[in-house]
């Protein structure tokens, strides 16, 4: 469904992204594990579009998407939940949840994608009128993930989406993640909680200082050696 | 009377406050020479009027126009830089163009140009008149931007503001929705350009300098930038200053700055932006009329 062949991405001078190629299949839930600063957000940023691939090819169920600007990747079918829980603080939460229909332009099927939104998180119903910035961090992540399902997307990208969040958060949003790939959405997710992700994942990747280290199914990352010694803390 | 000329003058930049509020406000744009845009209007409409003998009415939309155009592909140039040069780029553009004013024989050069006061219904226009001419402009504009407010446009440049990476993953086109923001700003200060120059019927080009980009600035950001009232009060409260107190005239800029400073240390959203001390104040004592005011 999505796959991205040896790329390469600068920033200036620096390069943070070497040579990576990685795949996701319909129907998975990928994740790609590695340090604090070892490129993975900007790995997902590049697939969303927001960081330019300088060398090397993105291609999106078959088509070269590489200078697509992320609007259009959108409207492909390409969801994005950034990290540290980007919400727009100045909107509410409804206006939030609008913005996530922006590309739709059936009134009534915003209206229907929105209930189903405050279906799934009655939590939001409640607050549908109160400021984005002043709800909570695990609320903020709930609506930063919900605002991304309005469009339907068929590829979700999740960046570090424990980050910050209590530990009953944490556990809540990976077996949300989990559902919503059972659903049917294909799921693409980067993680420093290693340990957490690799139980839902089916496969996943694990990158340190922009180049791809290991790779294969969750099973065997969660016994790999290298996997084990600096990620799972054994 | 002196008190409607001091009143039309404030009203003018209570309009130009307005339009800047619009790029620098909604879009988050350090847009930081507007008045640029406020002499283009001016030198249109007055080329048209009193060098081409085109009808005042018809000449203050043909400013807006060309000023928003002019304002779109200026804006879509800065595009190109980064965010943090833009303030820097349209410093710029506020510079080459009060030079082009300054040097262009058909704007009158180092002389200035003098404008003929327009006629309505056969009468001359009054100074009362030209004050009931911005007063209701600023109705239309405060109308307009209560709309755009609730719009998806409104949504959409909030959205950029607040994050530009995660608007355009939800598929908004951050460049056209600048631009766009750009294109009416500018209009509408082109607009109250080409009033400006009819009221006053003299221009000269340093009636539009930088220094005077940083009064409209100022006036956004001591009202409160963003909302529809702070570039209002704002402008009022700068505008009247000077007449209440004369020596604050010589020392403007030193006030004008010195005010900005302390506002961004104590009151950054403005005397009366959301949340501000004052607007607190108010929604404790009389309830909280807005749905969206700031609570837990
Ligand atoms: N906007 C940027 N400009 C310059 N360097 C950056 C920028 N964003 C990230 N970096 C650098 O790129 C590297 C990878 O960062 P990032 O992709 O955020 O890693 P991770 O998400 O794995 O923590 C780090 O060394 C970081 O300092
Ligand atoms: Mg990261």
């Amino acid at each position: 469904m999505l796959k991205l062949q040896d790329a390469e991405i600068f920033y200036g001078q620096m390069e943070v992204i070497k040579k990576v190629s990685l795949e996701v299949k319909q129907g998975e839930l990928v994740s790609v594990i590695g340090a604090n600063g070892a490129g993975k957000s900007t790995l997902i940023k590049a697939m969303m579009g927001l960081v330019k691939i300088k060398h090397g090819k993105l291609f999106y169920e078959g088509e070269d998407i590489t200078d697509y600007p992320a609007w259009k990747r959108a409207e492909l079918g390409i969801g994005y939940v950034p990290e540290g829980r980007r919400i727009f603080g100045d909107l509410s939460v409804e206006e939030n949840l609008k913005m996530g229909a922006y590309k739709i332009k059936d009134k009534a099927q915003i209206k229907r994608n929105l209930e189903k939104a405050y279906d799934m998180f009655p939590k939001l119903s409640e607050r549908r009128n109160q400021l984005a910035r002043t709800m909570s961090g695990g609320e903020q992540q709930i609506l930063a993930i919900s605002r991304a399902l309005i469009l339907e997307p068929r590829l979700l990208l999740i960046d570090e989406v424990s980050m910050g969040l209590m530990p009953i958060m944490v556990n809540y949003c990976f077996s949300l993640i989990k559902e919503l790939n059972q659903q049917g959405i294909t799921v693409l997710v980067v993680e420093q909680n290693a340990n957490k992700v690799l139980k839902i994942a089916d496969r996943g990747y694990l990158i340190e200082t922009g180049q791809i280290m290991v790779e294969g199914t969750a099973e065997s990352l969660r016994q790999n050696d290298v996997v084990l010694k600096a990620y799972l803390g054994e | 009377m002196y008190a409607i000329v001091v009143a039309t003058n404030i009203g003018i930049f209570v309009l130009l406050a307005l339009s800047l509020n619009i790029i620098a406000g909604y879009a988050g744009q350090s847009s930081i020479g507007h008045a640029a845009f406020f002499g283009i209007g001016a030198y249109t409409s007055a080329v048209l009027t009193s060098t081409l003998g085109v009808n005042f009415w018809l000449s203050l939309p043909i400013a807006f126009v060309v000023t928003g155009l002019i304002g779109a592909l200026l804006g879509l140039a800065s595009m190109r830089v980064k965010e943090d040069f833009l303030a820097i780029t349209t410093i710029g553009i506020n510079f080459v163009v009060v030079a082009i004013f300054q040097y262009a024989p058909i704007f009158g050069a180092s002389l200035g140009m003098s404008v003929s006061k327009p006629s309505l219904f056969g009468v001359k226009m009054d100074n009362l008149m030209f004050l009931i001419l911005v007063g209701a402009l600023i109705a239309a504009m405060v109308i307009f931007m209560r709309i755009i407010e609730k719009s998806w446009f409104g949504l959409a440049l909030a959205s950029i503001r607040n994050d530009e990476a995660a608007a355009s993953s939800l598929g908004v086109n951050i460049v056209k929705f600048k631009v766009l923001a750009f294109a009416v700003g500018t209009a509408v200060a082109g607009l109250a350009g080409g009033v400006y120059a009819h009221y006053m019927t003299f221009i000269y080009s340093s009636d539009f300098a930088f220094l005077v980009s940083i009064s409209i600035l100022s006036m956004v950001v001591i009202g409160g930038i963003g909302t529809i009232r702070g570039p209002i009060v704002g402008a009022i409260i700068l505008g009247i200053a000077p007449e209440l107190f004369r020596f604050i005239s010589d020392y403007r800029m030193i006030v004008y700055g010195g005010l900005l400073v302390l506002m961004m240390l104590f009151q950054p959203q403005g005397i009366v932006g959301n949340g501000s001390f004052l607007v607190n104040k108010f929604e404790a004592l009389f309830g909280k009329g807005r749905k969206k005011s700031v609570v837990s």
